[in-house]
């Protein structure tokens, strides 16, 4: 029985996980199945591709919401000392926990290969504050990188992508990832320079191409 | 709490912004989520990820607050702010860019479809951590996610959009 021939009304059981599929959330077990399932029903699968699209823009919508202005953390930081002196104890167990909270990899990071994964990891840490790779193009951290010129195009990988392929992708166009994973996206700056609209659509247009890109769209 | 502050806070921000839609409104809610972490610390105990509790607490303080304010003057600039999200549907349509059209109809889901597509899609929560954040059971979020995927069809296809699905 293929999507076609349910009731649309209520979702079936795999058709309901799709969502968590595209953005790699589910357990490996459920992936297997979800993937089985796609690989045997077209239209699943064309729903899952409406699906995917529905994520990147979904992650572009808010992407363009910014960030908060540096006041909210003098607002913040003026209440913590307006706050009473605390036990020491409970704040080296919030330390404590901080390592664990950073433990915590972006899910989809987790679906990614090893090599791939480490890299999520050292971006998303944010242990590197410098360009790793060479000069002009590598990566960097979004906390390091001062407001520069340049052309931003969010860029998702294909999950398989290896970190050699990242590399030379980022070589090839001159690239440099300024901050990500984000809903398995980076936000890759190119060049040194901002490109006017019909340049940026024609670099996008080419890095869309790319065999291991699977979604590439203009960001600020 | 700095550390803490700069990995999450913009997150947690347009989450906040998402749900109360004001940007004044948003920013106020994050001193006050990071407050609550910096007197709750005790209470963490690591069962779930921090970005899930930081979340749970943020959609807590934006409910709280849109309850409050919860009159006409806010459904004025809710509506305002609907309207004021760059090009409507059919505007987008004429440009031909799906992509503008679907970010258009997204923003104009309900509150409560436009939480759970920000939280699966943008926060990559799983269906378990979801269901924590929102506080209904495992079967509702998958079923919640479904009916906002097809109201966004829906909204696509009044628009001029149509995808294949459903």
């Amino acid at each position: 029985m293929t999507a076609n021939d349910k009731e649309l009304a209520e979702p079936g059981k795999i058709e309901a996980l799709l969502p968590w599929r595209a953005a790699g959330t589910l357990s490996a077990e459920e992936t297997k199945r979800v993937d089985a399932a796609l690989a045997k029903d077209p239209v699943l699968a064309k729903q899952h591709e409406v699906i995917q699209d529905e994520l990147a823009e979904t992650v572009l919508l808010n992407e363009d919401l910014g960030a908060p202005s540096t006041h909210a953390l003098e607002k913040l930081f003026a209440a913590i000392d307006a706050e009473p002196a605390r036990d020491p104890s409970r704040a080296s167990g919030l330390i404590a926990r901080l390592g664990a909270f950073f433990g915590g990899l972006s899910p989809r990071a987790l679906g990614w290969s090893a090599a791939a994964a480490l890299l999520a990891l050292v971006l998303q840490a944010g242990i590197i504050s410098t360009t790793v790779v060479k000069q002009g193009s590598g990566y960097q951290t979004a906390s390091s990188e001062a407001p520069t010129a340049g052309t931003r195009v969010l860029v998702g990988f294909k999950p398989d992508a290896t970190l050699n392929e990242i590399t030379a992708f980022l070589d090839t166009y001159h690239g440099s990832i300024v901050s990500g994973p984000s809903a398995s996206m980076f936000t890759v700056k190119f060049g040194d320079k901002t490109l006017t609209a019909a340049d940026a659509e024609q670099l996008i247009a080419k890095v869309k191409a790319d065999k291991i890109v699977t979604f590439a769209a203009a960001t600020q | 709490m700095q550390v803490l502050y700069g990995r999450y806070h913009v997150r947690v921000y347009r989450f906040a912004l998402r749900l109360v839609r004001k940007e004044q409104v948003a920013e106020d809610l994050i001193s006050e989520v990071f407050l609550d972490v910096w007197r709750q610390a005790g209470k963490f105990e690591g069962r779930s990820a921090v970005s899930t509790w930081l979340l749970a607490i943020t959609r807590f303080k934006a409910l709280s607050a849109l309850r409050k304010k919860k009159d006409a003057e806010l459904d004025d600039e809710t509506a305002a702010a609907i309207e004021d999200t760059s090009d409507n549907p059919e505007v987008a349509v004429a440009k031909k860019d799906t992509g503008n059209a679907l970010r258009n109809c997204l923003a104009k889901l309900s509150q409560d479809h436009r939480e759970i597509v920000d939280l699966v899609y943008y926060h990559e929560k799983s269906v378990e951590e979801v269901a924590e954040i929102v506080g209904i059971p495992e079967n509702t979020v998958k079923t919640r996610l479904f009916y906002a995927r097809k109201k966004l069809a829906e909204l696509l296809k009044e628009a001029g959009v149509e995808r294949g699905w459903p």
